[in-house]
C-alpha cells in the first residue's frame, strides 16, 4: 500500500489540481508566514537574540513550554482512560459520552476561556471547594494548566480511539490464556501497538496548547515571569509598539510549530507502518 | 454504496446561494437611509468610556441632526489604550482617538497621523475630563487600607492591570510614585514603595476592565487600582454591598486626551464632524454627561448640574512630577525601564 | 482525528468486573468535570436572569450584528477551504511527486500555528506600515480592520481540516476506479463527479463540520485583525469578550450559549457523519 506510486499517467487533472493547491497554499499559508519572516529579519541577528533572550521573554517561553508539556501528558492518560472505557466497555449513555468528548475543539476558545475561569474562580463552583483546600486554581499556573487539558483531551482520545478498537483480541486471549497477568498483558501486548497513536496524540495536544490564547488569557492571570504565556506576551510587545520584539518571539513560536510538525509526520508514518 | 453526485452539488450550491444572501444583507445593513444625510465617524477608545460614550454618542447625534439635518452614526472600538494606539498605526480607520494618556497620542503623532502640538488645539490640553486614582476596597475596609503606603504592607493583596499593556495601570503605578514625592520622599524611596505594592499583586490584568472583574467577580485581592470612574461604576454595578470607595491623600490627575486623527479625517472629508464631536465635549450638555459618569468635569458648575460631588484629592500631574509622558514612558515603562526591574529582581 | 472506528464483534470485557466499574467511573468522573461542567455552567449562567433577559441579549443590534458577520465569514471561509481540500485530495492523494511530503507539512502548518502569530502576520502585510497596507491603501481597499482582514484570518486558521480529511482517504483509496472510469471513455469532470467525490463524501462533509466549528468559533486571530468595532467587525466570539468587559455577564454568557450551540450542533452532526461512514464502509 506505501508501496512508491509514480504519477499515474492516465488520470488528467494533476497540473491544474496541484496549482489551485500550491496557489491557496502560498496566498493563505506561505505569504503571511514569509511576511512575519522577512519582518524579524529585518532587524540584526543580535536585536534578534536580544529580543528573545530577555528574562521575561525566556521565563514566558518556559512556562509555556513546560505547561503545554504537562497538559499533554495529562491529556494523554486522562485521554487512555476514556478511550479504553469508551472503545472497550458497553454501558448506557456512552454513545453521548462519545460525543462529548469533542466539546474542547467545537467550542469557541472565548467561550471555554470564560466558562473555565467562572467554574475555577476562587468564587466559583470549582473554584471555592479547591481553594478551601489550599489548591487555588484560577489565575495560577495550575490553572493555564487546566485549560490545556481541557483543549489537549479530543485530539489524544480521538487518535487512540481508532487504534484501540482497531486491535486483535485474539493477541490479548493468547497472551491471558499462556498465564499472563491483564496489567501485564495491557503492558507487554496493548501498549506497544498504541504507543505510536499515543505520541501522535500529545504531541498534537502539544502543538495546540503552546499556540493557545483565546482560552488562556481569561484564566493565566497574566503575571510576568509568573503565568505570562508566550502568546500572550506576542500580543503585549505588540500593543507596547514593540513590532521587532513581537515578531521575533512570533518567528521562534511559528519555528516550533514547524518542528513539532515535522515530529507528527514522523509519528504518523510510525502508526501507519505499525499499525499494519 | 450509491453515488450520489447530485446531492453534493446540490449541497454546493446552497451554500453558494447562502453566501451570496448573506453578502447581500452584508452590503444592505452597510447603508441603511439615503447617503446625503447620514454620515458616520468612528471612535477608538479605551476600555472603561464605553458606557460614557454610549450617553455622548446619542447626545451627540442628537444635537447634529438638530442643527444640521444630519444623521449621523459614531461607531466606537474600545480596548487597552496602548493596544487602540497600535490598531491605529496599523490602519485602523479611526477619525477621532479618545484614548487613556497623551503619550498614546504622542505615538500617534510621531507616525504622522496626528500632527504635532495636536494638545495645543483643544482646551486644557486637549483633555475635557479628568479622573484620578483611588482605592476599591471590601466592605468594612478589613485591612485598613487608607493609603499608599498601606498598599505595600506585608499581607495586602493588590490587584492592578499590568501597566505595560495598560493606560489606567500607568497612571495607578505614577500616582503610587508620585505620592511618595509628595510626601517629602526621594526617588529611592519611591521605588521601594511602587516594588512593594507590586510584590503584592497576584493578579496583572491586560486591562483595566479585566481587573475589576477579577476584583469584583472573582473576588480576588483586597484592593483595586481603580480610575475614579471605573470605581464608581464599581460600586454602582455590585449595588453598594460588597466594597467601598477610599480616597487616598494624594493621587495623580488623570487627563485622558481626545484628538482628531489628521490622516484619516483629511481621506474621508469628515474633519468638521470630527471636531464638532470633540468640541461637543467641552459643552455644558457633553460636560455633564461626563459628571454623570463620574469622570471630573472642566466646566465649572457642570458636576453640580448633574448631581454629582467629587470629593477633594490633593492631586499632581505627569508634567510636573515626572517631566511629561514622554520622559516617564521612556523612564519607567520602555523594556529594561524601572517597572521591568522591579520583576527581574525578584 | 481520525473518525472513529467500530469493531465487528461486541469487544469482550476481561478485567475484573471491579476493575471495569472503577475505569468507568473514573471515565465518567474526568468527562463530568471537564466536559459537562463547563457545558452546564455556560447555560446557567446564560439564563441566570430568567428567559426574557436571554432573549434580549441575543436579539440587541449589536449582538444580531456579530452573529450575522460570524456566519458570512464562515460561509466564506467554510467554501473556500472545501475547494482547495479537494484540489489538494486529488492532487496529493491521487498522485507522488517529489516534495509531496513538504507540501503536506505546510499544509498542516496553520493547525500548529498560535491564533495570535496568526493575526500577526496579517497585519505585517495587510497594515498601514505593512508590505501590501500602503498599495492597498492608497486605493481604497482596507483588508485589517475591515471585514476581508477577519475572512483571511479565519480562512488561515481553517485551511487544514477539509484537506486533512481528504488527502490520506484519497490516497489509501488509490486510482482504480478513476482509471477504470477513464478507460471506459469518462471526461474528467464526469470520472471526478460521479466516481471520486461520491467516495470521499463523508470525509469532505466530516471535514467542512471541523472547517464550520473553527470558523465561526476563531478568537485569536480574529481577535488581532478585527479592529473591534462594535457593530461593524465584532464578530460573536468578540462580542462575548466586549460583553465580558461591560460587567454584562448574563448577556456575554447568553451570546456564549449561542456559540455553544453552534458547537453542540458540530458535535452531533460529526457523530451522525462517523457513523454514517462507518456503516457504508466495506
Amino acid at each position: 500500500m506505501r508501496s512508491a506510486r509514480v504519477s499515474p499517467s492516465l488520470l488528467p487533472g494533476f497540473g491544474p489540481a496541484l496549482g489551485v493547491t500550491l496557489l491557496g497554499l502560498s496566498l493563505v499559508v506561505l505569504a503571511p508566514l514569509a511576511a512575519l519572516l522577512a519582518t524579524s529579519l529585518r532587524g540584526s541577528p543580535r536585536a534578534f537574540l536580544e529580543a528573545v533572550s530577555t528574562p521575561r521573554v525566556v521565563a514566558a517561553m518556559q512556562l509555556s513550554f513546560l505547561l503545554s508539556f504537562a497538559a499533554a501528558a495529562v491529556s494523554t492518560l486522562l485521554g487512555l482512560l476514556l478511550g479504553w472505557v469508551l472503545v472497550r466497555y458497553r454501558f448506557p449513555g456512552r454513545r453521548l459520552l462519545d460525543a462529548l468528548v469533542d466539546l474542547p475543539f467545537a467550542l469557541p476558545t472565548a467561550v471555554a476561556g470564560i466558562t473555565l475561569t467562572t467554574l475555577y474562580a476562587p468564587n466559583g463552583w470549582l473554584g471555592r471547594p479547591l481553594a478551601a483546600l489550599g489548591v487555588p486554581v484560577a489565575f495560577t499556573p495550575l490553572g493555564i494548566g487546566v485549560a490545556l487539558v481541557f483543549l489537549g483531551l479530543p485530539f489524544t482520545v480521538r487518535t487512540l480511539q481508532p487504534v484501540l478498537a482497531s486491535l486483535d483480541p485474539e493477541v490479548e486471549d493468547a497472551a491471558a490464556s499462556l498465564g499472563a497477568p491483564r496489567l501485564a498483558t495491557f503492558r507487554r501486548v496493548v501498549l506497544p501497538e498504541i504507543l505510536p497513536s499515543l505520541l501522535t496524540g500529545s504531541t498534537l495536544a502539544f502543538a495546540r496548547g503552546l499556540g493557545e490564547y483565546g482560552s488562556v488569557v481569561f484564566i493565566s492571570g497574566n503575571m510576568p515571569m509568573k503565568t505570562e504565556i508566550a502568546p500572550l506576551l506576542v500580543m503585549t510587545k505588540l500593543e507596547q509598539y514593540d513590532v521587532a520584539g513581537a515578531t521575533a518571539l512570533a518567528t521562534v513560536l511559528l519555528v516550533a510549530s514547524f518542528l513539532l510538525l515535522l515530529v507528527l509526520n514522523r509519528l504518523e508514518a510510525w502508526a501507519a507502518r505499525s499499525g499494519r | 454504496m450509491t453515488s450520489r453526485p447530485g446531492q453534493l452539488l446540490r449541497l454546493a450550491a446552497a451554500l453558494a446561494a447562502a453566501v451570496a444572501a448573506l453578502l447581500a444583507i452584508h452590503s444592505a445593513s452597510g447603508r441603511a437611509a439615503s447617503p446625503s444625510a447620514t454620515a458616520e465617524i468612528l471612535n477608538v477608545s479605551y476600555d472603561p468610556t464605553r458606557e460614557l460614550y454610549r450617553d455622548v454618542n446619542a447626545a451627540f447625534a442628537k444635537a447634529w441632526k438638530e442643527k444640521t439635518g444630519t444623521t449621523v452614526t459614531v461607531r466606537m472600538s474600545h480596548g487597552g489604550s496602548g493596544k487602540q494606539a497600535r490598531a491605529v498605526i496599523d490602519g485602523l480607520q479611526a477619525d477621532v482617538v479618545t484614548l487613556a494618556l497623551a503619550w498614546d497620542v504622542d505615538v500617534l503623532a510621531d507616525r504622522g497621523l496626528v500632527r504635532p502640538g495636536w494638545q495645543a488645539r483643544l482646551p486644557h490640553g486637549s483633555t475635557p475630563y479628568t479622573s484620578t486614582i483611588v482605592f476599591l476596597v471590601r466592605a468594612g475596609n478589613p485591612k485598613g487600607i487608607r493609603d499608599w503606603s498601606d498598599l505595600a504592607r506585608p499581607g495586602v493583596s493588590v490587584v492592578t492591570p499590568n501597566p505595560k499593556t495598560s493606560g489606567g495601570a500607568r497612571w495607578n503605578y505614577l500616582a503610587a510614585w508620585g505620592s511618595a514625592l509628595k510626601s517629602g520622599k526621594g526617588e529611592r524611596e519611591a521605588r521601594d514603595l511602587v516594588a512593594g505594592i507590586f510584590r503584592n499583586v497576584s493578579v496583572l490584568d491586560t486591562g483595566a476592565r479585566g481587573s475589576t472583574t477579577t476584583f469584583l467577580q472573582r473576588g480576588l485581592g483586597d484592593v483595586l487600582l481603580a480610575w475614579e470612574n471605573e470605581a464608581q461604576l464599581a460600586l454602582a454595578e455590585t449595588g453598594r454591598g460588597g466594597v467601598e470607595i477610599v480616597v487616598p491623600r494624594s493621587s495623580i490627575l488623570a487627563e485622558p486626551p481626545v484628538t482628531v486623527v489628521d490622516a484619516v479625517v483629511d481621506r474621508k472629508g469628515t474633519r468638521a464632524l470630527a471636531e464638532a464631536y470633540l468640541l461637543f465635549l467641552y459643552s455644558p450638555e457633553g460636560q455633564a454627561l461626563a459628571a454623570r459618569h463620574h469622570y471630573r468635569p472642566r466646566l465649572p458648575g457642570a458636576a453640580a448640574k448633574a448631581g454629582r460631588a467629587f470629593p477633594a484629592v490633593a492631586t499632581f500631574t505627569v508634567d510636573e512630577l515626572f517631566g511629561g509622558w514622554r520622559a516617564a514612558q521612556k523612564k519607567h515603562f520602555d523594556d529594561g525601564g524601572v517597572f521591568d526591574s522591579l520583576f527581574a529582581t525578584r | 482525528m481520525g473518525g472513529e472506528v467500530r469493531p465487528v464483534s461486541a469487544p469482550r470485557q476481561r478485567e475484573p468486573r471491579a476493575v471495569r466499574g472503577l475505569l468507568i467511573g473514573l471515565a465518567l468522573l474526568a468527562i463530568a468535570l471537564f466536559l459537562l461542567l463547563p457545558l452546564a455552567a455556560v447555560f446557567v449562567e446564560a439564563f441566570r436572569n430568567g428567559a426574557g433577559a436571554w432573549l434580549a441579549a441575543v436579539t440587541e443590534p449589536d449582538a444580531r450584528h456579530a452573529l450575522k458577520l460570524t456566519l458570512l465569514v464562515a460561509a466564506i471561509a467554510v467554501p473556500v477551504n472545501a475547494a482547495f481540500g479537494l484540489a489538494a485530495g486529488w492532487a496529493l492523494g491521487k498522485f507522488r511527486f517529489p516534495g509531496r511530503s513538504l507540501v503536506l507539512t505546510l499544509i498542516d502548518l496553520p493547525f500548529a500555528v498560535s491564533p495570535v502569530v496568526a493575526g500577526l502576520v496579517f497585519v505585517l502585510l495587510f497594515g498601514r506600515s505593512g508590505f501590501l497596507g500602503p498599495w492597498l491603501a492608497d486605493r481604497g481597499v482596507e483588508v485589517v480592520f475591515a471585514v476581508p482582514g477577519i475572512v483571511l484570518a479565519t480562512v488561515f486558521v481553517t485551511f487544514p481540516f477539509v484537506a486533512r480529511e481528504i488527502v490520506p482517504l484519497m490516497q489509501s483509496q488509490g486510482t482504480d476506479e478513476e482509471e477504470a472510469a477513464r478507460g471506459l471513455g469518462a471526461g474528467f469532470f464526469t470520472t471526478f463527479l460521479r466516481v471520486t467525490l461520491p467516495n470521499v463524501k463523508w470525509a469532505l462533509l466530516y471535514g467542512i463540520v471541523l472547517c464550520g466549528a473553527r470558523a465561526v468559533g476563531e478568537f485569536g486571530a480574529v481577535s488581532v485583525v478585527s479592529g473591534h468595532i462594535r457593530g461593524a467587525t465584532n464578530t460573536l466570539p468578540l462580542h462575548v469578550e466586549a460583553l465580558y468587559n461591560e460587567y454584562a455577564f448574563q448577556g456575554a454568557f447568553a451570546a456564549a450559549s449561542l456559540l455553544t450551540l453552534v458547537s453542540l450542533a458540530t458535535m452531533v452532526a460529526k457523530a451522525l457523519v462517523s457513523r454514517r461512514a462507518g456503516e457504508e464502509a466495506p
